[in-house]
């Protein structure tokens, strides 16, 4: 851990630095693959809706005995090994005091025997008891048209909100390209497992909108900062925003290790113990959201940024100055100085070693800057007091 | 800033405070356990069978109308389902929601019709009017009444009867109903009626409503308002034969047929009956509606609003009442709920006024808001609810619940283990998290009917990672702050005032997709979305209240500003030489 720790450290204070930025068609081309593979999955596969979109059939059994809900759960279980593929996920729920209402997706005559099958050899009902009806979708166009109506003004909401915050729309676009990336991968996932999108599940895409949104202005923030005086700062516009990304990482990761522990627990429960349950579904959502969450926001969103700023004047003028700083040489970087032991020759001569690379740690005496902008601290938390030349001060 | 930073004591108090009248709040309710959702504790199933065979559009309408109702306070998280064509299913969460069947089958249809007689009716023309006051007086023997009518013929409109009648005419009412028991139809046969036709027939060729009633088939919905004003001040001579034959039921609402296209016989709550227009304005014009008690008022209104067709006729119906004492009503399910006179032309939103307790008022103007439905149901056998069990099974609760707390452990000794002291912090922001968490949902549970259904679990145990990462947000931030070789003192103020911002902006992103998720969505979504936004707020306090007092205090204690080992804040964690001490530390 405390490894872990120090590599925060040399993070944050750019000894060691990973080129997010600078490696940007890597990052997109992992993402290219992992979206390509998203969308044929989703072409080929297709979306496993569920009855609360497509409607369905219902059973309605009268038991003989009373409703209890162990019966109701020993229904579902039967129902669900039944081989029926549209019964896979039933909902059985008790309904007065002898009544059981099962609801699978809709199903051919043949699988509707098989399951009734199931029905009366787990309850005990005969086929007289079992009614049968067919239910509409509870989620229907409409609420499906409503969520995607808020979404849309969701997103232009956000995107005026981010503007505003940074002032830099292109920040907003970065955000939405990132969040694009981490909508598609989640939903690619979705079809390429084949679980199944029900009304919990769409509650899991619409958490990832806002973590994904979330994640990336944390990190844009830190850009933000890092970019406000880039004179300052003597870096460039790239490499402050790299560093921006580098000093979030340590942040990022445990925001994800937190965040995705206990979505893991939960998937690994219901997936493992539960077998078939929403639980499951929503939790694969979340777990996959919220990684592709995190990594679009740093992978994605911000080279997206910095090359969406490159052609800024601003930015351009960063970049030049970091190149002609690049360029400069420390004028006394060679000049030896004297340090107890070193090795004079009697004549006052200094030895040569014309060819050699100098395998010694440099020795050389540093020079200031001969210019550049002195920066208040800030560690009093005010601005100090500044003593101008005579001919500058207000009389 | 200053002023409140430097006293994290008082502020950590303030908050406790606050956190226990939530508590003690949630104490005088008395339940300790949160209402759960349908899908953990079953609930109430309501069956509603159509009339008639609507089409699939009209259920869909319906579905969509009623899901609105029950959900319209956003928190229920009912479930709507149209089934087999002609039944529309309702599951509430909750077992004794037997309020909510009334409500949810609640026809509401509203519809304004001008008033042509209240009470009595006077035939208009001045030459009917003396055979008109005989036809009244042996309806009812009310002779005052047919003064009044005589007035209002000069002026060549059958006047309503004034506010001082109400009471002999209810009297006359009464005892008419005395008399006899059966109504409309009964009624018809009666002599008195056949009497007072006679006149009311021979006045009747100058009236020109018969035009407007035999016009309006093929009309959708409600008539012009030029032909509802001719009819109300020439009512037609058979409609008033039924209306002077017509007494009001003694109690309950009165069962009438309440067509918009004709004209209506009915009464209101008090027992005086009308003879109304066609309808000129439906519920379907409602645009928006609203209860309240408005200023200087001491009962409570509905206010309406309209659609810009309906504002017109609203308008236009006003605007030719104006000034005359001539009124308007307002009928919903065919009872008149208020009759409302004109000042002049009103081209806003209307109001309407009477007895109205909190409840009733805005359950009306739920009703109203939620609009008509398009289908009716047979309210005799045509709605049944019975009680459903859980639709998932037993041990997903359990299931989640223990997940959810074995992920929470492992957050919380993976933050001990990183942030070592300071995962202290974090542990402790995280069980107040919890806390007010809890708290909140007991008590929206009792107020708003909240539900906590599995995605809502799912929901809140999710949103400990967004919470965490505040915190992570700040100690990184003090983190950076003392590697830039500030004390633990000042880092903890400049790191405050930073990560403060970050956490804002992105905490903002989460409200805004709360607040426009709840705006815009429906069901499911609204529900995930009062959800979020809890949390989302729930984690901001905590940030602000609690979390950063907390490290305010512990910046005073050597253990942390010294930088122990087991601070999460030495030197070697922060990879410098030593750590700078602040002044008075």
């Amino acid at each position: 851990m405390s490894k872990f720790t120090r590599l925060g450290n040399q993070l944050y204070t750019g000894k060691r630095s990973i080129d997010f930025v600078g490696r940007k068609w890597t990052w997109y081309a992992i993402s290219a693959v992992v979206i390509v593979a998203a969308i044929v999955g989703l072409s080929v596969r297709g979306l496993n809706m569920s009855l609360e979109f497509t409607g369905g059939t219902q059973y309605t059994v009268t038991v003989s005995g009373s409703a209890s809900q162990s019966l109701a759960d020993k229904v579902r279980n039967a129902v669900g090994d039944s081989g029926v593929e549209a019964a896979a996920d039933p909902t059985v729920t008790t309904s007065g005091a002898h009544n059981l209402i099962i609801q699978i997706k809709s199903v051919s005559t043949s699988e509707n025997n098989t399951v009734l099958k199931t029905i009366t050899s787990t309850t005990g009902a005969k086929a007289d008891d079992i009614s049968q009806d067919h239910v509409g979708a509870s989620w229907g166009k409409e609420v499906a048209t409503k969520a995607i109506q808020g979404l849309i003004v969701f997103l232009i909401a956000v995107t005026i909100f981010i503007a505003v915050y940074t002032r830099q729309w292109k920040m907003s676009v970065a955000a939405l390209v990132a969040l694009a990336h981490d909508v598609i991968i989640t939903v690619g996932v979705y079809a390429l497992v084949g679980f199944e999108v029900s009304p919990a599940t769409v509650t899991g895409f619409l958490t990832i909108l806002g973590f994904s949104l979330y994640d990336t202005v944390v990190v844009f923030d830190k850009i933000k900062e890092n970019t406000k005086n880039l004179r300052a700062t003597k870096r460039s516009f790239a490499a402050a925003c790299n560093l921006a990304v580098n000093q979030t990482l340590v942040r990022s990761i445990n925001t994800s290790i937190v965040a995705l522990i206990p979505v893991a627990a939960i998937l690994w429960v219901s997936a493992v113990q539960l077998g078939t349950s929403t639980l499951k579904d929503l939790a694969l959502a979340l777990f996959v959201g919220m990684a592709a969450g995190a990594y679009s926001s740093i992978f994605i969103a911000t080279p997206l940024f910095v090359q969406l700023k490159a052609r800024e004047q601003e930015v351009v003028d960063s970049e030049r100055r970091a190149a002609q700083r690049a360029k400069q040489v420390d004028p006394y970087a060679h000049v030896p100085s004297f340090a107890e032991g070193m090795e004079v020759e009697d004549n006052g001569e200094l030895p040569v070693e014309a060819d050699q690379p100098d395998p010694q740690p440099f020795r050389g005496r540093t020079a200031p800057q001969t210019r550049g902008p002195v920066r208040d601290s800030g560690a009093a938390g005010r601005p100090q007091p500044s003593r101008q030349t005579r001919s500058k001060r207000a009389k | 800033m200053a002023r409140k930073t430097s006293r994290p004591g008082r502020t950590l108090g303030v908050f406790f405070l606050v956190l226990a009248i939530a508590y003690g709040l949630v104490a005088l309710g008395g339940s300790w356990k949160p209402e759960l959702g349908l899908d953990l504790q079953g609930g109430t199933r309501i069956m509603m069978i159509a009339k008639g065979h609507p089409s699939s559009d009209a259920m869909k309408e319906a579905r969509n109308i009623i899901d609105q109702r029950v959900n319209g306070s956003g928190v229920t998280a009912a479930k709507v389902t149209t089934q087999g064509g002609n039944q529309i299913v309702v599951e509430i969460p909750g077992k004794s929601r037997d309020d909510l069947v009334n409500e949810v089958s609640q026809t509401a249809q509203l519809r304004f019709r001008l008033v042509a007689c209240q009470s009595t009716c006077a035939t208009s023309s001045t030459s009917g009017s003396s055979s008109g006051v005989a036809g009244t007086g042996t309806a009812g023997g009310t002779g005052a009444t047919g003064g009044t009518g005589a007035t209002g013929g000069s002026t060549g409109a059958p006047r309503a009867a004034l506010g001082f009648d109400h009471k002999a005419t209810t009297k006359a009412a009464e005892k008419a109903k005395a008399k006899k028991k059966q109504q409309k139809a009964a009624a018809a046969a009666t002599p008195t009626a056949t009497a007072s036709a006679a006149p009311s027939a021979a006045a009747s060729p100058s009236a020109s409503a018969t035009p407007s009633t035999s016009g309006t088939p093929d009309q959708k919905n409600d008539v012009s308002v030029d032909d509802a004003v001719a009819f109300m001040n020439n009512p037609p001579a058979d409609q008033v034969t039924k209306f002077d034959a017509y007494t009001c039921p003694t109690s309950g609402a009165p069962t009438v047929e309440d067509n918009p296209s004709q004209p209506l016989i009915t009464c209101d709550a008090s027992g005086v009956k009308y003879l109304l227009s066609p309808a000129i304005i439906e519920g379907t014009q409602v645009s928006d509606a609203s209860s309240g008690i408005p200023q200087g008022s001491v009962s409570y209104v509905v206010t309406l609003d309209f659609h810009s067709a309906g504002r017109k006729a609203f308008a236009d119906a006003t605007g030719a009442i104006a000034g005359t004492s001539q009124l308007f009503a307002i009928v919903l399910d065919g009872q008149v709920i208020s009759a409302a006179t004109a000042e002049s032309r009103i081209s806003g939103s209307a109001q309407i006024s009477g007895s109205f307790t909190q409840d009733s008022a805005s359950a009306l103007a739920n009703n109203l808001k939620f609009g008509a439905l398009p289908v009716s149901f047979d309210k005799e056998n045509g709605i049944s609810h019975t009680t459903v069990g859980p639709s998932l099974a037993g041990n997903q609760l359990s299931a989640g619940l223990w997940a959810g707390g074995i992920g929470l452990l492992l957050v919380m000794i993976y933050c001990l283990i990183y942030y070592r002291g300071l995962g202290v912090v974090v542990i402790g922001s995280l069980i107040i998290a919890g806390a007010s968490t809890y708290a909140m949902v007991l008590l929206l549970s009792k107020s708003a009917g909240f539900t906590l259904d599995l995605p809502g679990i799912a929901g809140l145990i999710v949103a400990v990672g967004i919470t965490a990462d505040s915190f992570i947000v700040y100690f990184e931030r003090i983190r950076d702050e003392m590697r830039d070789g500030k004390s633990m003192r000042v880092a903890v103020d400049a790191g405050w005032l930073r990560a403060r911002s970050t956490c804002l902006a992105a905490d903002g992103v989460s409200i805004l997709a709360a607040l426009i998720l709840y705006i815009f969505g429906a069901g499911d979504v609204r529900g995930f979305a009062f959800a979020l936004g809890l949390s989302t707020i729930i984690d901001l306090v905590v940030f602000f209240f609690f979390t950063h007092p907390m490290i305010k205090w512990l910046s005073h204690f050597k253990f942390f500003n010294r930088g122990h080992r087991l601070s999460g804040l030495d030197a070697e964690a922060l990879g410098v030489d030593r750590i700078t001490v602040g002044g008075r530390a």
